[in-house]
């Protein structure tokens, strides 16, 4: 997968390509491409593993699903949780039974699954991938290191549930554009996108939109961390600079992509409706729905982003306007965990190893008796309720029909009223009618006339009706033996239903 | 299961040395370390009877009970008034429970008996006994210990809440991993910025940064039984705040975010008197020395600049 960003990356170790890596400095972009490499490994290895599974699984392309899969997840992710496991392998299993459309579905999902519990990598205990490679210190030495990245990782969401998030590494792989700035990245994207919606190259166009949309996750993801951590501590944010600043920043961002994309949008609208041919209409079709999910997300982050200042103020209250106590206490954060954390584990252990053992508190020790461990042993293993309590069976009794006219009656005023539009009738005349057929059916027949008076239209053209029954009132008095009233004049008005649709996706 | 417990008996063996340091340094050492002369002043009043020295005991077996509040029992709310009243008892109950291996944090009507187990009790909670990977795997060790801190230091996020009595600190189990894994991220940042490759080398895991072990452990991971998974950070916080209510330590006030949590009175006694002080002299110890002067690390910014913010915010959007 080419990038169009990638047009404008020239790596900076080029230069320094033809001698030999010698000081950390020019290792620093040997290893960085070292650990780009590595984040493809896994994906290369799904294909050299599938001839490990037990039965015949040459056929499926692991690494396209892989990549499939990863796309998937990033365009699935929302700004608040992530994307849906079973509804991500529901999505892969079209391309999964592409390859392979003779073989049973449960396969499909067997090779989806498989695909994708390896790329959250499920068996590992840190449920990642790690790579080995080296570079010289700075005193000549070789070192080998170990790299630790994940592709797709499994976050809380709401209500105990897990969700499925791209990582940063994954969404670089996926984009291609391994050492790019993201800001100017999806700048150059959207220029790019912009020339080609005015030459028409809608195929490119639609791929250059893509890009954009990755990039737009990406930035929302960098920020939605950021702003987690101002909730949870006033403290462990510096409010002072660095996040007005990059509030400031972000703002401008979404302000500008919304000014940028409503044109892009304005314009591919026009693409799409003076297209001819059905494949560029329907790729511009396409191009419509990108860029809306674009604007969307934007909106999103703006929400969030106004958010920020009160939730600050609120806490500030909270925080610094209490009465200050007399005793100083131990600031946890500041003196414990924060010098704690860049130290290396074999020292940081015998400090948190110092917490543990004074503050999990006490536990009495259990002591057995003889007697009572015969009856535990004994006592037979209390099975597991795995559905729940009994659903007892519903006691249903057949209600009575009590309605005052029968379908045959309605069918009946339905084709009494079922008018041609262009021939109207008195209300007298239809009670005349339908006393002939049924002397209930007057009654039926008055009732409808009535409602029609004010028919629902915004409902009817919601609902994509072609015609409407209407009624009017032209002050004639209505002369009948059971009703009394105007003699409304009851007609059928054709409803322009196509039109009505069309306008409103367009408003849309 | 018996490798398992050699295991732990050697990781605890540098453990005497530091006992000394930390007894010191908590603030209910002062208390127990008198114990043992009112002991004998109280037996030559003549007054303690062996129905005395029951009650005593009975008193420290109520607060070996932390889940027990004394406004709900009225044997406990008792004995605690004669406790207060009566110094011959106070002591003899102190002498029980420092004969026990306890160490008596305070005794009130809101905090009940507190006690807390000393360095070698039977009380006293092991880590292999906590976590049986925690024995085998080091990284493991480390994730749990610093998920107890994490706990402790959002539940108590400034000095001046940790100093107030009257502060009831508010956690959930996701709260505690964001904030964490915030932490990691913006040393992984400061790293970044610095250049410095911090993958770890091959042949010496031990040297591995701490924040970089808690960054790299999944956050959370879906289980056949819809459980959480025990080996991810969430699962680990869950845990170790689970494993704080049995103590008494935290109450469940909701489901929200992974589990809601609000301290007691125990709780604050404890990570204030016992183990923050141990803690913290185990990081003097290496040769770290936080170094701060009572102010909060942040300083809030000035009414005039939030209002600026407040204006900036809204600008693109009013137009």
């Amino acid at each position: 997968m080419t990038s169009p960003a990638s047009t404008e990356f020239v790596p900076p170790q080029l230069s320094a390509g033809p001698r030999p890596a010698q000081g950390p400095a020019a290792d620093e972009g040997l290893a960085r491409r070292l650990r780009a490499l590595a984040c493809t490994a896994p994906l290369h290895d799904l294909d050299v593993r599938k001839a490990n599974l037990a039965g015949e699984y040459s056929v499926y392309a692991m690494a396209e699903i892989a990549l499939a899969a990863i796309d998937l997840v990033t365009l699935n992710m929302d700004f608040d949780t992530g994307a849906d496991h079973e509804q991500i392998v529901a999505r892969l299993l079209p391309r999964v039974a592409a390859q392979a459309p003779d073989r049973p579905l449960a396969e499909h999902e067997r090779v989806a699954r498989w695909v994708l519990e390896n790329l959250i990598n499920v068996g590992s205990v840190d449920r990642g991938f790690r790579a080995v490679y080296g570079t010289f210190g700075p005193d000549g030495a070789y070192v080998r290191r170990d790299y630790d990245f994940k592709l797709i990782e499994e976050v809380p969401g709401y209500g105990g549930s897990v969700y499925l998030r791209t990582t940063d590494e994954a969404v670089n792989v996926l984009v291609g554009a391994l050492d790019t700035d993201v800001t100017s990245a999806q700048i150059a994207a959207e220029v790019k996108l912009e020339v080609l919606i005015s030459r028409g190259r809608l195929a490119d166009a639609q791929l250059a939109a893509e890009q954009a949309r990755y990039r737009t996750v990406q930035y929302a993801e960098t920020l939605r961390r950021t702003l987690e951590a101002t909730r949870r501590n006033v403290r462990a944010v510096d409010w002072l600079n660095a996040v007005p600043d990059m509030i400031a920043e972000a703002l401008d961002h979404v302000a500008d992509r919304y000014r940028h994309e409503n044109a892009i949008l304005t314009n591919i609208r026009k693409a799409r409706d003076e297209a001819v041919e059905p494949e560029h209409k329907r790729r511009a079709a396409e191009l419509v729905d990108i860029v809306k999910d674009c604007i969307r997300r934007h909106t999103q982050l703006q929400s969030r982003l106004l958010d920020a200042g009160p939730l600050f103020r609120a806490e500030q209250d909270r925080q610094a306007f209490a009465t200050p106590t007399a005793r100083a206490g131990l600031d946890l954060y500041g003196q414990l965990v924060a010098p704690l954390l860049p130290l290396p584990v074999e020292q940081a252990i015998r400090v948190t190893d110092a917490f543990f053992a004074h503050g999990a508190g006490l536990r009495t020790p259990v002591s057995v008796r003889v007697g009572d461990l015969v009856d535990i042993l004994l006592t037979p293993p209390l099975e597991r309720e795995h559905l729940g309590a009994e659903m007892p069976e519903p006691d249903l009794i057949a209600t009575p029909d009590d309605s005052r006219f029968s379908e045959e009656q309605l069918a009946s005023a339905m084709e009494l009223l079922d008018l041609p539009h262009d021939a109207p009738r008195r209300l007298s005349g239809l009670l005349a009618d339908a006393r002939r057929r049924d002397p209930e059916l007057p009654y039926l027949v008055a009732l409808l006339a009535v409602h029609a008076a004010s028919p629902p239209v915004g409902t009817a053209y919601r609902q994509g009706e072609k015609q409407l029954l209407f009624a009017v009132d032209d002050g004639t008095e209505l002369d009948d033996p059971e009703f009394g009233g105007a003699d409304l004049i009851v007609g059928m008005a054709l409803l322009d239903a196509a039109g009505m649709s069309a306008d409103r996706t367009e408003a849309a | 299961m018996s490798d398992h417990r050699a295991e732990h008996a050697d990781a605890w063996s540098e453990r005497p040395t530091d006992a000394a340091t930390g007894a010191a340094a908590a603030g209910g050492a002062a208390e127990s370390g008198e114990l043992p002369a009112p002991a004998p002043a109280a037996a030559a009043h003549g007054a303690v009877t062996p129905a005395d020295a029951a009650d005593a005991a009975r008193l420290v077996s109520f607060g070996l009970q932390p889940k027990l509040l004394p406004a709900r029992d009225v044997e406990y709310a008792d004995l605690l008034r004669r406790y207060r009243e009566e110094p011959a008892f106070a002591r003899l109950a102190d002498a029980v429970a420092t004969g026990l291996g306890l160490v008596v944090l305070e005794v009130s009507t809101r905090a009940g008996m507190a006690v807390s187990a000393g360095e070698d009790s039977v009380f006293a909670v092991r880590m292999g006994d906590y976590a049986r990977r925690a024995s085998a795997d080091s990284a493991d060790r480390f994730l749990h210990g610093l998920a107890h801190l994490a706990v402790a230091a959002l539940a108590f996020p400034r000095p001046e809440d940790l100093a107030d009595d009257g502060y009831i600190g508010r956690i959930t189990v996701n709260g505690v991993d964001a904030f964490v894994r915030q932490a990691c991220r913006r040393l992984e940042e400061r790293a970044d910025e610095q250049g410095e490759n911090t993958d770890p080398a091959t042949e010496a895991p031990g040297l591995e940064a701490a924040w970089r072990i808690y960054a790299r452990r999944s956050a959370t991971g879906a289980t056949k039984d819809a459980r959480r998974l025990a080996g991810s950070t969430t699962g680990i916080v869950g845990k170790a705040v689970a494993f704080l209510t049995e103590s008494g330590f935290l109450h469940r006030t909701g489901d929200d975010a992974g589990g809601a949590y609000r301290t007691t009175a125990r709780y604050q006694l404890q990570v204030r008197d016992m183990a923050g002080s141990a803690a913290m002299a185990e990081l003097l110890e290496l040769g770290v020395v936080p170094v701060t002067d009572g102010t909060p690390t942040l300083v809030p910014p000035s009414d005039a600049d939030d209002l600026e913010l407040t204006a900036e915010a809204g600008l693109p959007f009013h137009a």
